[in-house]
């Protein structure tokens, strides 16, 4: 056994709907909603896992898994095709006892204690693969490591008019967190629960099980075991993060988001060398842009091929956009193909929709159009 | 089961494009601003269902390897057969083409005496072609051929210099190989892709060591001409011969056609390559691109026009790239201007250069340049 012990290995939250995407959720779990063209989000969590030396990952899937199945493979984009540890998909199943769903997110993780035991890591980090962001792990453990504590809680400053929609947390000077709130009507702090955690296993490991035997208890993450910890006899702090971190919850939002790498100044650097995103590549030719085509602030991935205009787009592989089309503010899923003077803004087009020539399709900014086949 | 397996030899000349194999081989040349010239080869044998190949080398093979890798990218990472990549003994190019490939060959009988298929597929990697092994195979067992070669019927002799001609009569058959100087009219180009026998294979290379006769395999098979039953099989798609500068120029530029680039890319037979993991490539305001292919991973901010931009290059605001080839993670600096230029990989071109070369002899700044 101590031949395979880890240091810290990461567990995903991947199984949530995420309802208010909509039609964009019907057939996948939200992780798996594409982002920024050739992504999807769980990637920016398995990436930040990879350029963080973690090397061991499972991913609890349960909501619409095949996609996200599909998508992570055996983790070779990732390096995390491992001999030891690696990626490994963990979906609810059945034992001599019956089977069940996972009841929450601390449920999720206790039906995994055996899986984490292989490793005997010292640390377990807990992650949602909702959100969108850079970040490396390895200081939060740091930080968890030289404060001693049983648990750390990655946290970002917020404005205080928001704050009402987070789980809250109150720090002191030393970063200590002596309170929290759900979704708080009158919040205490500006401080909100990124969702991301460093549990001592061994603390960890005993709060999974005593809730477990809690019939009061929703086995949650957020409503149960934090709260717990925080108000019980636990040293439990808060990790500063400042970066760009979004959760797309809503169809708006991750528009937003896409949008928000097109700026000149971007909050979020996708071409960072020293910390890449990475993610299964398709098979396809380089872009083709013809000799009428105009294409500004737009990202365009392999395969494409424009023939017409197109302004503050994200063009996932293989879209096609035809002569005298004009194409803006919106995101194209792979596989789109765009006849020729068309008109399209302000939408999110789904995966491998034909628009045929000469429609005019129009969303608007306080309300973006998805476009389904 | 599978009945073909595939050899790719490498034994070619690269004295008309040494500007830019002075560090790799031909095979492993930049292409499309994504591919290396191999992946055809490659991506022709896998398509066609072959999944034995081994690839013969010559020369610097470092960027090769580091392309093939295990074979993932192709499929070819097996346990039962897969890809193999044999090198020379010596590895001294002018060696090499002194005593020809047979010399790699009887090294390597051992592969092909044990190997199983039926049938060996042999290509070059210059070639630009879409090729189906399988429907050769059918129209070689139809011709109860000894050896069936592919062929393409060009209009422009011009572009296939130093390539191998055929001479096919009605009943498409073989009669004499010969050598494309300066033609300038239409013409019968092989394609250097052939199909023959594993056990006739290995007879012809073990008779020309015995003998003594022929030092490259190309050779022994025009010796038996008269002797077996060589079939010329057609090719009616597009084709280029990557074997000069010029040529390199031509095929890049003719990427940039709609009907070249769905033939070769679009179709149901896909070409595949390394993956790189590159975001996105980025327009900014300030871009004007018109007739191009760029790679993933750009940020393109300048003018680029009719020209190939491979993966990474940085094109600043400004700068103005026209008929020109740019490879992997260049970095065309502001106000700068280029005509009619290939960029090898990694230069940096800073601001306010101009750089022009001439249609039919495009100038090369070499890998890792600053210019």
């Amino acid at each position: 056994m101590s031949q395979f012990k880890k240091e810290m290995i990461a567990m995903i939250l991947a199984g949530g709907q995420g309802s208010r995407l909509k039609a964009l959720t019907q057939h996948v779990a939200k992780p798996a909603v594409p982002f920024g063209g050739k992504y999807r989000i769980i990637d920016f969590t398995l990436s930040n896992c990879t350029n963080s030396g973690i090397d061991t990952v499972g991913v609890l899937t349960q909501y619409q898994p095949y996609v996200l199945n599909n998508h992570i493979g055996i983790g070779s984009p990732w390096d995390l095709d491992r001999q030891h540890g690696g990626v490994k998909i963990l979906p609810p199943y059945m034992t001599v006892n019956g089977g069940r769903w996972y009841k929450g997110t601390a449920n999720a993780i206790y039906e995994n204690i055996h899986f984490i035991d292989m490793y005997n890591p010292e640390y377990v980090l807990i992650l949602s693969g909702d959100h969108i962001y850079g970040m490396d792990y390895g200081k939060m453990l740091k930080q968890h490591v030289n404060m001693a504590a049983d648990l750390t809680i990655a946290v970002k400053p917020i404005p205080i008019e928001e704050a009402s929609r987070f789980g809250i947390l109150t720090a002191d000077d030393t970063d200590t967190i002596i309170d929290f709130e759900e979704k708080p009507p009158v919040p205490k702090s500006n401080l909100a629960s990124m969702g991301i955690y460093i549990f001592k296993w061994s603390v960890l490991r005993t709060q999974l099980i005593q809730d477990e035997n809690n019939p009061e208890s929703d086995n949650d993450f957020g409503k149960n075991i934090i709260p717990k910890m925080v108000h019980g006899n636990f040293t439990v702090a808060a990790y500063r993060f400042d970066g760009y971190w979004k959760d797309v919850g809503t169809v708006n939002s991750l528009w937003e988001a896409n949008m928000d790498l097109l700026r000149e100044d971007t909050p979020f650097d996708i071409y960072d060398k020293k910390w890449r995103y990475y993610s299964p590549s398709t098979i396809s030719p380089a872009q083709y842009i013809g000799p009428h085509a105009i294409v500004h602030d737009t990202l365009v991935n392999d395969g494409c091929m424009i023939e017409g205009s197109v302004n503050n787009c994200v063009l996932s592989p293989k879209v096609k956009i035809g002569r005298d089309s004009v194409v803006q503010s919106s995101v194209l899923m792979e596989g789109v193909e765009i006849g020729e003077k068309v008109t399209l803004e302000n939408a999110i087009v789904m995966e491998n929709v034909v628009i045929k020539s000469g429609k005019v399709i129009k969303g608007t900014r306080e309300e973006i159009l998805v476009v389904e086949s | 089961m599978k009945r073909m397996m595939g050899i790719i030899n490498l034994s070619e000349r690269t004295e008309y494009i040494k500007e830019l194999t002075l560090n790799r081989s031909i095979g492993s040349l930049p292409f499309a601003g994504r591919y290396r010239l191999i992946d055809f080869a490659l991506s022709n044998m896998v398509n066609s269902r072959i999944d034995n190949v081994a690839i013969v080398t010559q020369g610097k093979t470092r960027s090769l390897m580091d392309h093939l890798g295990s074979g993932k990218p192709w499929d070819l990472n097996r346990n039962k057969d897969g890809l193999f990549v044999f090198h020379p003994d010596v590895s001294s190019q002018d060696i090499v083409q002194r005593k020809g490939d047979i010399e790699i060959f009887k090294d390597h009988l051992d592969y092909l005496n044990i190997s199983t298929q039926e049938y060996v597929a042999m290509s070059r990697s210059y070639m630009v072609a879409s090729v189906d092994y399988e429907n050769m195979l059918r129209y070689h067992e139809e011709k109860g051929a000894d050896i069936t070669i592919v062929y393409s019927k060009v209009m422009n002799g011009s572009n296939f210099i130093h390539c191998d001609t055929v001479l096919v009569d009605n009943n498409h058959e073989i009669h004499s190989i010969g050598k494309n100087m300066n033609n300038t009219n239409e013409v019968d180009i092989s394609l250097e892709m052939y199909l023959i026998k594993r056990e006739l294979l290995i007879e012809i290379i073990e008779d020309a060591i015995q003998s003594g006769d022929a030092d490259h395999l190309k050779q022994c098979i025009f010796n038996r001409l008269g002797n077996m039953k060589v079939y010329g099989y057609r090719h009616y798609g597009y084709v280029a011969c990557v074997n000069s500068l010029t040529n390199y120029y031509r095929a890049s530029m003719d990427m940039l056609q709609p009907d070249i680039y769905s033939e070769l890319f679009r179709g149901e037979r896909r070409v595949y390559t390394k993956v790189k993991n590159e975001p996105p490539a980025k327009y900014a305001n300030t871009a004007v691109v018109q007739n191009a292919l760029i790679g993933s991973g750009c940020i393109i901010k300048g003018t680029v026009i009719n020209s190939v931009i491979a993966r990474g290059v940085t094109v600043e605001e400004g700068a103005v790239i026209k008929n020109s080839i740019i490879l992997q993670n260049a970095n065309i600096s502001k106000t700068s201007n280029l005509n009619y230029m290939i960029i090898d990989k990694n230069v940096t071109v800073s601001a306010e250069k101009h750089l022009n070369g001439d249609i039919n002899h495009p100038y090369v700044v070499k890998k890792n340049a600053v210019l």
